[in-house]
């Protein structure tokens, strides 16, 4: 086999232009299919990394109406929402999938906060101890919350960088006091997240997908919720999964165990449901978008290479006419068969293979090169080279049947006899 | 007894028209023997030299290799009496022009499953054999005819077949070389191997044992060795 596959070689080399443009259609296609499919994977990791975030796992259970997160900026509190109680939150807390839990109060859009003149338009979280370590989040400046301030409704109030920015210009935020509602409360630290994780943002569409609340974020103990907002509105949950993959099974224990606690008042589409956010799921849809016109360039490049197979046939049909003279010999010395036929086989697959492999090269390059000039990601896999190898030496070994079993059918003496 | 042709008959088809070539052919070789095939242009020697050399069947007729009905025999079954029994020369020497000489002479060893190192100390034992010790390394496109067909013979012999068959060994060699040729010949018949070859050249046909002459197809003098004349009686 080896001392084939040398000789195929040696032929190949041989004729090096020819051999080159025979290759050229598969060597055209696996390139195509190499970078199309490379950009696909990073595209699709992409979305992944910017709607999971920087490997965070943390999943929010909140309440849904119609398939829409319930906003207690612009609703009132439903019927038949209870508080949850601790004996669910310890129930909660004990799964498996869970590495760490939290429960807080959150209004998207607070038109209620100011310091001075400057009006706040970010996000409101009131939180638990344990919101800061599951959501990801450190004290960067100044200092969290103590204990006797999450149990006594203290007003305190920490900010993100974002909020910040909103509100303060250069004076130190440490100390200051801020407006929410009526009541004054001190701001105390500055939060950030730990592993602070831009989404990349290609696009405008990126932008509206990924970056959800750019005027930051505020944060006050949960039990001083009725403090700014009047009620004490119902509380969402966040968990930490253990990791990526048992987020959705997460969000779904968590959300059952807490619908439980719900009075159906509604039996229609309106009801209120503790509901997880499908980031996984979402992923997928956005990946699928993006896979399936990629997939329509997958089938040109297959047909490209079915071209280039076609070549490969062509000319190895041209080869064993060329080379009958050869065979007849081969045979007229004792060559059986099946050895002429495995001579072409090896030839046709080893000369794909080849094919392949340069293919392999440019696709990394053009992967490469996309990248750069559309700014889009490309991540190439080693089994999308391998198969795209394998594939090619299949080609050659389909595409050189009909010319091996042509070679091997012949007489011996026509085959000498040929001039 | 190597060879038995019996009532041989050969036509070749040009698509439904048979076109006939041997005419009842029946000729016995003797194992050791050096046999002369003579005849003029197209008379059909090569066509019978093809068939004794197993690389086309005949028409009708028996023909007998070493004792095997050779028009039995399978395709591959074919392609291993080829290899261990019969060594090829041919008139233009059919090397392979991209291989080395050792390559070459190694080839038929190849397909009868003897290993690598084997087969190129063989190869190489062949070439001082035939007195190419210094041109081992070489391609068949730096030699000359003589030497060519030298690494022809070494080819042929390299798996020790009873039978040497040469179709104009020497036709497109000058007379120096051919005689070098003759000598090989000479010395491969004497330890017992036997030669079949064509010719159409009298001074190289006498250096063979017997003569036979083709003419239209039909075998026209001897034919047989003095033990078979009975036969001969029967067949003519
Ligand atoms: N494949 C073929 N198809 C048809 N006719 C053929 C074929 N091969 C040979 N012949 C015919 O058979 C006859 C004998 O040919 P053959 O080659 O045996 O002659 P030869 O005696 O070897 O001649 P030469 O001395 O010129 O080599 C010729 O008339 C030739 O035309
Ligand atoms: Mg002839």
């Amino acid at each position: 086999m080896l001392e084939n596959i040398r000789l195929s070689l040696q032929g190949i080399l041989s004729h090096k232009v020819r051999s080159i443009l025979t290759m050229l259609g598969i060597i055209i296609g696996i390139a195509a299919i190499i970078a199309i499919v490379s950009t696909i994977k990073g595209t699709n990791e992409q979305i992944k990394n910017n709607l999971i975030g920087s490997g965070n796992n943390a999943v929010a259970v909140q309440l849904y109406q119609n398939d829409y997160p319930y906003d207690f900026s612009y609703q009132d509190t439903p019927d038949g929402i209870q508080v949850v109680s601790d004996d669910i939150k310890k129930q909660i807390s004990e799964f498996d999938e869970i590495e760490s839990v939290s429960f807080y109060r959150t209004r998207t859009y607070c038109d209620n906060v100011y310091y001075k003149k400057n009006q706040f338009d970010g996000a409101m979280f009131g939180i638990d101890s344990n919101y800061f370590n599951t959501a990801g989040y450190q004290i960067q400046k100044g200092r969290g919350f103590t204990s006797n301030e999450y149990n006594n409704s203290a007003k305190v109030v920490i900010l993100d960088s974002t909020a910040v920015k909103s509100l303060f210009s250069s004076e130190d935020p440490i100390g200051q006091t801020i407006d929410i509602g009526t009541e004054p409360f001190v701001v105390i630290g500055i939060a950030i997240e730990s592993n602070p994780f831009e989404p990349v943002i290609n696009s405008e569409e990126d932008y509206w997908t990924y970056m959800q609340s750019s005027s930051g974020k505020m944060f006050i103990p949960s039990k001083s919720w009725s403090i700014a907002y009047k009620y004490d509105e119902p509380e969402s949950c966040l968990a930490k999964a253990v990791d990526t993959d048992s987020m959705p099974t997460v969000g779904k224990k968590v959300s059952d165990i807490l619908n439980t606690t719900i009075q159906i008042t509604d039996n229609s589409e309106d009801q209120v449901k503790y509901q997880s956010e499908d980031i996984l799921g979402q992923a997928k849809s956005l990946q699928d978008l993006s896979s399936s016109t990629n997939t329509m360039l997958i089938w040109i490049a297959s047909i490209s290479l079915l071209v280039g197979g076609i070549g490969v046939m062509n000319i190895m049909l041209v080869s064993v006419t060329e080379r009958t003279r050869e065979i007849g010999l081969k045979k007229a010395l004792g060559a059986k068969k099946r050895r002429i036929l495995i001579q072409f086989l090896t030839e046709a697959s080893v000369l794909t293979s080849i094919g392949g492999i340069i293919g392999v090269g440019i696709g990394i390059g053009l992967a490469q090169l996309i990248s750069k000039i559309a700014s889009v990601p490309v991540s190439i896999s080693s089994i999308s080279i391998v198969v795209s190898v394998i594939f090619s030496m299949i080609v050659g070994i389909v595409f050189g049947l009909i010319p091996s079993v042509k070679a091997s059918n012949l007489n011996p003496i026509d085959a000498l006899r040929y001039e | 007894m190597l060879i038995e042709l019996n009532n041989i008959c050969k036509s070749y088809y040009q698509g439904k028209d048979a076109v006939p070539v041997l005419f009842d052919i029946s000729l016995n070789v003797d194992e050791g023997e050096y046999l002369a095939i003579m005849g003029p242009s197209g008379s059909g020697k090569s066509t019978l030299m093809n068939i004794i050399g197993l690389l086309d069947l005949q028409t009708s007729g028996l023909y007998k290799f070493d004792g095997q009905d050779v028009g039995k025999c399978t395709d591959n079954q074919l392609s291993v009496i080829r290899n261990k029994k019969i060594g090829f020369v041919f008139q233009n020497f059919n090397l392979l022009p991209r291989q080395s000489i050792v390559e070459n002479v190694a080839l038929p060893l190849l397909y009868a499953g003897v290993k690598k190192k084997e087969r190129t100390e063989r190869a190489k034992e062949m070439l001082v054999r035939v007195g190419l010790e210094e041109r081992m390394s070489f391609k068949p496109t730096q030699l000359s005819g003589g030497q060519k067909q030298r690494v022809a013979i070494a080819r042929a012999m390299v798996t020790h077949p009873r039978m040497l068959l040469a179709d104009e060994p020497t036709g497109a060699l000058d007379t120096n070389s051919g005689e070098q040729v003759m000598k090989l010949f000479h010395e491969l018949n004497n330890e017992g191997v036997t030669i079949v070859m064509i010719t159409h050249e009298h001074e190289i046909a006498n250096h063979a044992s017997r003569i036979v002459t083709i003419r239209d197809g039909r075998l026209e003098q001897g034919g047989f060795t003095e033990k078979d004349s009975k036969q001969e009686d029967n067949v003519l």
